[in-house]
């Protein structure tokens, strides 16, 4: 699996450190605990186009969003998180 | 028709003309009284259970390709009760008692080998905690055995014993652990559960759940609806994709582990051994093969195979551990879909949906489990509550905060 990174370019993902689901948004820290069960342990989990975050550990150290399909490893776009949405 | 040697001894004299089907195939009925959707061994083992130890045997097993077609058939096959938390110890080692009587329960041979599984350290932490653990397992009435480096080496003795990074200090051995022949596992509880009067429904995938009036009903399938009194789900790898069919969202993530076997050697390894510098363990089959395994590729995943990265890694453990092997040649490898639960640890629990029940988050340990799992989970179905062997594998306790943490890491769905 090759990931494009916007600031190196494409590199093989052993270079990359997997995190998990990019969507959950972390709670405000006086939110419920259920807000907290949700964000910590509940997952979309689904089979196909997935939002994660992977950082470029072994490059430029950036943490990107990688749409990949999870059933197939292909990967639809790449993008440096913080450059997300209602992200500073 | 019962296997026995006096079977087999005239089933020779007559050219093997008297061999059946080991079960039936039947078409689905429009209505069950339980429904086992997943036809790994968990599902045929909680049919086998639900006929044998609670009466119920208008049952069936759904399976949307051919059942073991799953992590079932799929795994490393090694067998062990060596875990540390009350919330765990007790049920693996129900499941370990199963094991040590499944061939004469089942009229099976799963070939089940109690060659031992030895765990080895590093350095006096994990020495340390390496005691721990067998205490805690000989507090549970558990078979556990420290060994230092001599014993290490007149139990082993292929292993490389100079490795200067990761020296082996000495091992926590579980005699009676082992390995079973994963296919046999499988085909001896459809089987046994056929026997009993259980339906296997091979290729018939679950698409949908019924729920009316927060009670499930029935469910959807490729071969058409199929109404059911109760529903328990056992789809590792799919939980996720099959609770959500219900509404449910779960602490869970899809994850692939890679096995690998090796060409056929003579005999060279009669044990289980892990190493304990990252994660890697190795045995050898019937076959000669050496059959190992390592880490999970890291990333969600429901392809059924792994990338290079992880293959290189597991790899370069075996050499380190076995530098012998670095001549052998690698014959396959393979790539199985596994639930990842949030703390490492099963869920066997009924759910918020009435009449429906879950069997997931088996991570990569869940073979060892295949007994007490289907022996845990019918008496959760029958009885509409836990056993008290598996009443901290709840589905709650995420949220409540009774996690079972085996690594005392937190919340991470790569653990274990
Ligand atoms: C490479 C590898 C090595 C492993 N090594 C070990 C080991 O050494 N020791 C150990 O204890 N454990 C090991 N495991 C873990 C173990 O294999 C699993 O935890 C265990 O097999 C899961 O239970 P199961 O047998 O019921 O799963 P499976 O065999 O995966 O059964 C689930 C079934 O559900 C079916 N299904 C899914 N969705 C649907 C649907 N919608 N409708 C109908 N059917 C559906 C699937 O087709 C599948 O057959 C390993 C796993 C892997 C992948
Ligand atoms: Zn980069």
């Amino acid at each position: 699996m090759r990931i494009s990174c916007p600031h190196c370019g494409e590199r093989g993902s052993e270079e990359f450190l997997f995190r998990g689901a990019a969507d959950p948004r972390r709670p405000a820290a006086g939110a419920a605990a259920e807000a907290w069960h949700e964000y910590v342990h509940l997952r979309d989990n689904p089979a196909g186009p997935y939002n994660e975050l992977w950082q470029h550990q072994h490059g430029c150290r950036r943490w990107l969003v990688v749409t990949r399909d999870t059933t197939t490893h292909r990967i639809f776009s790449v993008a440096d998180a913080a450059l997300r949405e209602g992200v500073s | 028709m019962s296997y026995s040697f006096l079977r087999i001894a005239r089933e020779a004299l007559r050219g093997g003309a008297g061999w059946g089907r080991a079960w039936r195939d039947p078409a689905p009925k429009p209505h069950y009284d339980a429904i086992i959707v997943g036809g790994g061994g968990h599902g045929l083992a909680t049919a086998y259970y639900l006929a044998k130890e609670h009466g119920l045997t208008n049952v069936a097993v759904l399976e949307r390709g051919w059942i073991g077609s799953g992590n079932a058939g799929r795994n490393t096959t090694i067998i062990r009760s060596n875990y540390l938390l009350p919330g765990n110890e007790p049920f693996y080692e129900h499941s370990m008692k199963l094991w040590e009587g499944l061939e004469q329960d089942l009229n099976f041979n799963t070939m089940v080998s109690q060659r031992g599984v030895l765990n080895l350290f590093h350095s006096d932490a994990t020495r340390d905690a390496a005691a721990r653990r067998g205490n805690a397992m000989r507090l549970h009435g558990v078979d556990a055995e420290l060994l230092d480096t001599e014993a290490v080496r007149a139990f082993v003795p292929v292993i490389d014993f100079d490795n200067a990074r990761f020296p082996i200090k000495g091992g926590l051995l579980q005699r009676r652990g082992g390995t079973a022949r994963h296919d046999a596992v499988v085909w001896g509880y459809a089987r046994a559960a056929d026997r009993r009067g259980v339906d296997i429904i091979q290729n018939c995938e679950v698409t949908g759940i019924r729920v009316e009036q927060g009670r499930v009903v029935a469910v959807e399938t490729t071969r058409g609806p199929i109404g059911a009194g109760k529903v328990g789900l056992a789809c590792a790898g799919h939980s996720s994709r099959v609770a959500a069919m219900a509404g449910l969202r779960l602490p869970i993530e899809s994850h692939v582990l890679q096995a690998f076997v090796s060409e056929g050697i003579k005999p060279m390894i009669d044990t289980v051994v892990t190493f304990g510098a990252g994660h890697f363990y190795i045995s050898q089959s019937d076959k000669g093969g050496l059959v190992f395994g390592g880490d999970i590729d890291g990333y969600n995943s429901y392809a059924q195979r792994g990338n290079m990265p992880l293959v290189e890694d597991v790899a370069e453990a075996c050499v380190a551990l076995l530098p012998q092997t670095s001549r052998l040649r690698m014959l396959r490898s393979w790539g199985g879909v596994m639930d990842m639960s949030m703390d490492g640890s099963p869920i066997i629990d009924r759910t918020p949906v009435e009449g429906l029940y879950l069997n997931a988050g088996w991570c990569y340990g869940g073979f060892k489990a295949t007994p007490a799992s289907g022996w845990c989970f019918a008496h959760t179905i029958a009885r509409d509550e836990a056993h008290a062997l598996n009443a901290a594998m709840r589905l709650d306790r995420f949220a409540t905060g009774a996690v079972i943490d085996e690594k005392g890491a937190g919340a991470q769905p790569n653990l274990h």
